[in-house]
């Protein structure tokens, strides 16, 4: 017997779901921690660019089956929600690049941003030990919810209407609906 | 550690425990997107000549459309050997490396690369 070998990780498998439900409160948000990553065109993308807009934030990869779940769920959040202060920012955790990462993107049809991610950015953001792990960040780039795993999609759409009906605190100095703008 | 004589074949087991609640995918893995386990060997005084993997299970999961070729539990490598031709007489090492990637119901974990080191004495 050469070697008894244990395998898997430690990490937390458990998923967080009902986003709408767990969302935190806006005093208990932490901000989500700046970054400076490259998008397929070698483009430096940082989440400061995206202040004002409410962001969810996906870690994935190519190799991962629950990450192809979620996937064609945020292409439909980009699509019907961009309008309204919304975006999806794609973290690739392919260790092998974009050699692994364009051709999954094309196949998917991916519409929103795709970055390189890599081990600075996963500590940033707590580790993120397992794949997916999903973000909601709201317009002030606060942090109002995490997935850990693979969630429901009403889950995340729920949080996602929540947040893009709440304008950014910086532009009123107090958060406000935004059906109340432009009332007479 | 293992002791072989010149000319010697040999076989060596590898026990690998997965931790309950994931698999991982086998050497031959059901889609082209999955990351197939390997193990492999650098060139040292023995030579690896096959490593045999178990039978893989098939598996169904939420997140797949089609049934995954996977390991659970507990498995054995068997890595088959025969001494190096010019193999040094005396104590030697065997560099091995298995390379994974596990899943649970609903997340995945990195690809992971574990070393294996094999004490060998050539007669």
């Amino acid at each position: 017997m050469a070697a008894i070998l244990m395998l898997g990780g430690c990490s937390s498998s458990k998923s967080v779901s009902a986003a709408g439900a767990l969302m935190k409160t806006e005093n208990n948000r932490k901000s989500a921690p700046e970054f400076e990553l490259k998008d397929a065109d070698g483009k430096t993308v940082r989440l400061s660019d995206y202040r004002g807009k409410v962001v969810l934030l996906d870690f994935w990869a190519t190799w991962c089956g629950p990450c192809k779940i979620e996937i064609p769920w945020f292409i439909d959040f980009e699509r019907r929600y961009k309008d309204k202060g919304f975006a999806v920012i794609g973290v690739s955790m392919d260790e092998e690049g974009w050699t692994a990462i364009k051709p999954f993107v094309s196949e998917l049809a991916i519409n929103y941003r795709v970055l390189q991610g890599n081990d600075a950015i996963a500590q940033l953001y707590g580790g993120v030990d397992a794949l997916p792990t999903t973000f909601l960040i709201d317009r002030d780039g606060k942090i109002a919810a995490t997935h850990a795993g693979l969630a429901g999609k009403d889950d995340f759409e729920d949080g996602i209407k929540k947040l893009v009906a709440r304008q950014s605190t910086a532009l009123t100095g107090r958060s406000v609906p935004a059906i109340l703008f432009g009332a007479n | 550690m293992v002791t072989a004589r010149h000319g010697a074949t040999l076989e060596v087991k590898t026990r690998a425990q997965l931790k309950s609640g994931y698999h991982a995918n086998s050497n031959t893995p059901s889609e082209a997107y999955l990351i197939p386990m390997r193990l492999t060997w650098a060139p040292g005084p023995l030579e690896a000549t096959e490593v045999v993997f178990p039978k893989a299970q098939m598996e169904k999961y939420d997140f797949s459309p089609v049934p995954l070729s996977v390991f659970t539990g507990d498995f054995e490598l068997v890595t088959k050997f025969k001494v190096a031709a010019g193999a040094t007489g005396g104590p030697g090492m065997m560099l091995g490396k298995l390379r994974y990637q596990a899943c649970n119901q609903n997340s995945c974990l990195a690809p992971k690369t574990i070393e294996i080191k094999l004490p060998v004495v050539i007669q």
